[in-house]
């Protein structure tokens, strides 16, 4: 078996039978082979996935030095420190229940001013909490591994939040793990607005820097430090009217065509340690003829829950202007969904009935 | 390095299986130039120790362990790793003889093919490319070599 190249210098070597050239040609072969579908995508998408659940082991164990710390830091915390932090959230959480509340409503007035009842944004429809595993912060690469996969539901292409703002989106999903591309990632472009002007752009993630370049906004336009980003709704992944980012700076020079514009995140995205994956009513709010459908359902499961005097002080005003159009009951609909979304999404528990409405649903 | 070694094939897969956590172990953003390619220096030390144990196969498998973890293009570091690999068992007999210090040239001449190879097919996927200052991997990977080659070979060594 002397399948040598040029040299022949060597003795036999191996013990498997053929020659290292003829072995290292045909894993080179494969190598590009799997190269070529991989990034084809296609049927090695599950092999993928295969992979993926056997390395999320390995991935664990990579990230249990920082989480042995984190947890001593936790438990060695005094009773004081535990204390104020139990006062302050408190405090905040009472906070975000009135501002909850106003939101509500100003949602539906919204919605009545518009008229346009499906051209609504959609909106939050379940949440689901994943823990980070491992974070990698690198000038080329700003990913998460989060501990729910497809097992949870999660898809590629979902939406990545946490309380603060848009954090990324899923790209690979294990069967218990999902590898999260962050905003800040620049291989990554989010479509956003700028919320004072309208003015419609893409956010592209400056990698190490933790920041995001608005690379395509002419040197006139009217961007000033302070606007805040959120996103345009455009490309289908991010529904609109979500934050992203709040200018930082912004550089004009003479000589260019082109603003430079850097953003930072609004997502706390180095300290997060929890962040919400998110399914929206995307589907049923672009297609007006299957949403009455839903609509004796949804108010049935909603007036059990506790937004009773906005829903019932809403209701019949909203049914009486829209109903003559054929999608005219989205805000009906969608109204009870997001009074009965938006308060327990941290809370796990409260997902599951949320479940059964959506396939009572379908 | 003993040549005629019963082949460590636990020890290998240990080791190898160690030096995939240390290369995927986040470390803080200046820590990811200069973090040694533990992987590839694990590899190619069994390559040359114990080219039948070791082998472009084990090359090709811990290549497409890290292109998983780092969720590169499936294949990317397997064919970068197995020709490195390649290059190490084919020469493994005139490597092993050379004193360390020529051993890390060695080295760092396989680590330079290594990070061509990724870079260039970082480059054809149209994935973002590596700053200049990644280069700089292969100089701590070279001067890391003595020590991982003496721990390595210690691993192995009482048998």
């Amino acid at each position: 078996m002397a399948a040598y190249g040029l040299g022949a210098t060597n003795r036999r070597l191996t013990g498997h039978g053929s020659a290292p050239g003829f072995r290292f040609t045909l894993y080179a072969i494969v190598s590009i082979v799997v190269m070529v579908l991989d990034q084809r995508g296609g049927w090695l998408n599950q092999a993928r996935f295969l992979l993926q659940a056997a390395a999320y082991p390995l991935q664990l164990a990579v990230s249990s030095p920082s989480a042995a710390w984190t947890w001593i830091k936790e438990s060695t915390q005094t009773r004081e420190a535990l204390r104020a932090e139990n006062a302050r959230l408190r405090l905040r959480e009472s906070e975000l229940a009135l501002r909850a509340l106003n939101y509500e409503s100003l949602a539906r007035e919204n919605a009545q001013l518009r008229g346009l009842s499906h051209a609504l944004p959609p909106i939050a429809d379940r949440w689901l909490i994943g823990e980070i595993v491992n974070v990698e912060l690198t000038t080329l690469r700003q990913r998460l591994l989060l501990n729910r996969g497809t097992t949870n539901g999660v898809f590629e292409g979902q939406a990545v939040l946490d309380g603060w703002g848009l954090l990324g989106q899923t790209i690979h999903t294990g069967p218990w793990s999902t590898e999260v591309i962050l905003v800040t990632d620049p291989e990554h472009a989010v479509p956003v607005q700028i919320e004072r002007t309208g003015m419609r752009t893409i956010a592209v993630g400056a990698g190490n820097e933790g920041t995001l370049a608005l690379p395509y906004l002419p040197a006139n336009a009217d961007v000033k430090v302070g606007d805040l980003l959120i996103t345009s709704g455009l490309g289908g992944v991010f529904p609109a009217g979500y934050p992203v980012a709040r200018v930082a700076e912004v550089h004009r020079d003479a000589i260019q065509p082109l603003a430079q514009v850097r953003a930072v995140p609004l997502a706390r995205i180095d300290r997060d340690r929890e962040v919400a994956l998110v399914w929206f009513k995307d589907e049923r709010a672009k297609n007006p003829d299957i949403q009455p459908q839903p609509t004796p359902a949804q108010p049935n499961a909603a007036a059990t829950s506790a937004s009773a005097p906005p829903a019932s002080a809403a209701a019949p005003n909203v049914p009486a202007k829209a109903t003559p159009a054929p999608g005219g009951t989205t805000p009906a609909a969608a109204a009870p969904v997001k009074a009965k979304a938006a308060p327990p999404p941290k809370t796990p528990p409260k997902a599951a009935p949320e479940d059964e409405a959506e396939d009572a649903v379908k | 390095m003993n040549a005629r070694m019963h082949e460590p094939r636990g020890r290998l897969f240990f080791t190898i299986l160690l030096a995939l956590f240390l290369s995927v172990v986040p470390l803080p953003a200046w820590g990811d130039d200069v973090r040694p390619a533990f992987l590839v220096l694990t590899v190619l030390y069994w390559s040359i120790a114990a080219p039948r144990a070791g082998g472009i196969a084990v090359g090709w498998i811990s290549g497409l362990a890290l292109d998983i973890f780092q969720g590169s293009v499936l294949g990317q570091h397997a064919l970068a790793l197995s020709l490195v690999t390649y290059i190490a068992v084919r020469e493994h007999q005139k490597i092993r003889s050379k004193p360390v210090f020529q051993q890390s040239l060695i080295v760092m001449g396989e680590l330079f093919i290594y990070q061509f190879v990724v870079f260039a097919i970082d480059g054809w996927t149209g994935h973002t490319l590596y700053g200049p200052l990644h280069w700089l991997q292969i100089l701590t990977s070279a001067a890391i070599w003595p020590i991982a080659a003496a721990l390595l070979g210690r691993s192995h060594a009482p048998r």
